[in-house]
């Protein structure tokens, strides 16, 4: 009997240990994958600044500088002047104020209009906004770079501002989901106090929408930082180009040095990078004020 | 269709002066989206496919030229046919490999361990990059001599190809740099990953079923409308796919990576040939479409539902 008892408590123990055991290897397993992974997404951000901080003659040789012991800061300064990137990086940041002013005044008032007032149709003229969202770009890229030509907007900022003050599929989506998600009853108290619709927007549902009006902020921040495309169709004078249309055209001249390349990359990531890293706590921050996240 | 006779028969009758009084104004609060409908999109589409049928080249007035284009394209353009084959060959090759990649970093990121918030931003750090910018820097990385890639290879013995500068080499190449930017398809599958029950792993462990079961009849099934809305928006990102190839290759090299929209962007704002190119962006919007319809039709097959 006791024999047994102590055989079967001895074998369950070591049933334990080696699930134990299994569950530690599998932890292990996946940490080196998920550092492996890390690595591969983080490498070329490393190599980046690596090769930015490196001599002319550390950048061709065999086998490769991984850290360069003397870091040429000065190669970051040669970077912005080899091209005129502080003007690039005004235009940018121009370009960028107007579209954050004109997405946020715009899909305030479209979200307004599809989620806090119920009117007839509202939901079907709803789900067109979502289909233009399947509409590829190049259908309506032409048309719209014709129109601008007849307006005479072509090699200025206008084709790339206006528009967003016509609203974005995105953000009003992303909005009207917040928005109805405020309780109806203010809307109804403010308005039995006499408070207009567009009063109602301004001072009740505008600030407790903060943490969706940042969202929208930052995104379209960066969509405008990144975008490629827009400023290659319309800005020819190399006097408006933004950073990125600045940093193709450092790219494509016949002979630039890799580090003035990469530093001049990294020029340009630093403030969608910085944005996303102030993106991230306010986030946190918005998540544990709202309570929307349960985690 | 029981719950249809249920509902009440729809009375048609005038509006009541409230529902009015909400129409107007909820059409005064969207209008900036009705114009900027009007202008920037319907109007756009309509002249788009009537450009299609003109040869315009932005000065003067567009001449109709009726199917002319439309014959040209598919009868008298190897480029086009080259870069429908490039991108639907690029399509094939990016899709299938990204949502395989998405959906394994999105099992490892779910793992209860420390650090996964930290890993999540850095998985997701790529896709805020600008795109010019990140093809800088893996043109540098794929660089055929001095790239770190190929010298990493030579360390190990391996001879590196010239990847971009490969006409074999720089599609796969050009997917390879589009799944470091997957970090926001990892967060959706992240998401759906979350949102499954615990108890149906328990119960699915209580019945014997091993890790590999798990995965494949639990967690699959669960993320298909995850699937299913990645390959819808994969379809319509591959068809446009453009800064990467204009700054990275430019098209090259012998035209391997010249894709739809390169090859457009081109005709339209190089040769200003635009009525040419709106035909090439009608044919586009047509391959979108069916694309489109066709994972649609399919996914009642595949995506589940819970009800």
């Amino acid at each position: 009997m006791r024999s047994e008892a102590a055989l079967l408590d001895r074998s369950a123990k070591r049933a334990h240990r080696l699930r134990f055991f299994q569950e530690e290897a599998s932890h292990t397993v996946r940490y080196i994958l998920i550092f492996l992974c890390g690595f591969w997404f983080v490498a070329p951000f490393l190599w980046m600044i690596s090769t930015a901080l490196k001599t002319n003659a550390q950048i061709y040789t065999y086998p490769p500088v991984v850290f360069p012991l003397q870091p040429q800061w000065k190669n970051f300064y040669d970077a912005l002047t080899a091209a005129p990137f502080g003007r690039y990086y005004l235009n940018s940041l121009f370009i960028c104020a107007c579209v954050v002013i004109g997405t946020l005044i715009s899909n305030t008032l479209i979200a307004y209009g599809f989620s806090r007032i119920k009117w007839i149709g509202r939901d079907v003229v709803f789900v067109i906004v979502l289909a233009t969202l399947m509409l590829p770009a190049q259908v309506t890229m032409i048309p719209v770079y014709i129109i601008f030509n007849k307006l005479g907007w072509i090699g200025t900022y206008l084709p790339l501002i206006v528009p967003s003050f016509f609203g974005n599929a995105y953000f009003t989506f992303l909005l009207r989901q917040f928005f109805r998600g405020i309780p109806f009853e203010l809307s109804d108290a403010a308005r039995i106090d006499g408070c207009s619709e567009f009063g109602i927007l301004w001072y009740v549902i505008l600030p407790l929408a903060r943490p969706a009006l940042v969202a929208v902020t930052l995104f379209s921040f960066i969509y405008t930082w990144n975008d490629f495309l827009g400023p290659l169709i319309y800005l020819h004078d190399s006097e408006l180009y933004t950073v990125t249309l600045g940093l193709q055209s450092f790219i494509s001249r016949y002979w630039t040095p890799m580090n003035l390349l990469m530093a001049a990359s990294a020029i340009a990531i630093l403030p969608v990078l910085v944005v996303f890293i102030w993106a991230q706590r306010f986030f946190v921050e918005g998540i544990s004020i709202t309570g929307l996240s349960g985690r | 269709m029981l719950k249809e006779t249920q509902l009440p028969k729809r009375r048609i009758r005038s509006l009541t002066r409230q529902e009015l009084h909400n129409l107007r104004l909820g059409l005064v609060f969207i209008s900036p989206w009705i114009i900027g409908f009007l202008i920037f999109t319907i109007y756009p589409i309509f002249s788009s496919l009537y450009y299609s049928f003109t040869d315009y080249g932005l000065f003067g007035n567009p001449n109709w030229v009726g199917l002319q284009n439309y014959i040209n394209l598919f009868t008298n353009d190897d480029k086009f046919f080259l870069s429908l084959y490039n991108t639907v060959f690029f399509f094939l090759l990016a899709m299938p490999a990204s949502v395989v990649v998405a959906i394994f970093l999105a099992i490892l990121l779910n793992s209860k361990l420390r650090g996964m918030t930290f890993f999540r931003s850095l998985f997701f750090l790529p896709t805020i990059v600008p795109a010019v910018a990140s093809a800088a820097v893996w043109m540098w990385i794929l660089n055929p001599q001095w790239g770190l890639l190929n010298t990493s290879l030579r360390l190990a013995g391996v001879h590196g190809p010239p990847w971009l500068s490969d006409p074999d080499w720089a599609k796969p190449s050009l997917v390879f740099v589009a799944l470091w930017t997957i970090g926001s398809e990892v967060i959706l599958y992240l998401a759906a990953l979350q949102e499954i029950p615990r108890d149906y792993y328990e119960a699915a462990r209580v019945d014997g079923a091993n890790s590999f079961q798990q995965t494949r009849f639990i967690t699959l099934p669960m993320i298909t409308p995850v699937i299913f809305f990645h390959l819808v928006n994969g379809t319509i990102w591959a068809f446009q796919y453009f800064t990467e190839a204009y700054v990275m290759t430019g098209g090259g090299p012998a035209n391997a990576t010249l894709f739809y929209a390169l090859n457009l962007y081109r005709n339209a704002f190089t040769s200003l040939k635009m009525g040419y190119a709106s035909a090439q962006a009608w044919i586009l919007f047509i391959v979108v479409m069916i694309a489109t319809l066709i994972i649609v039709r399919s996914s009642k097959g595949w995506v589940y539902y819970e009800e």
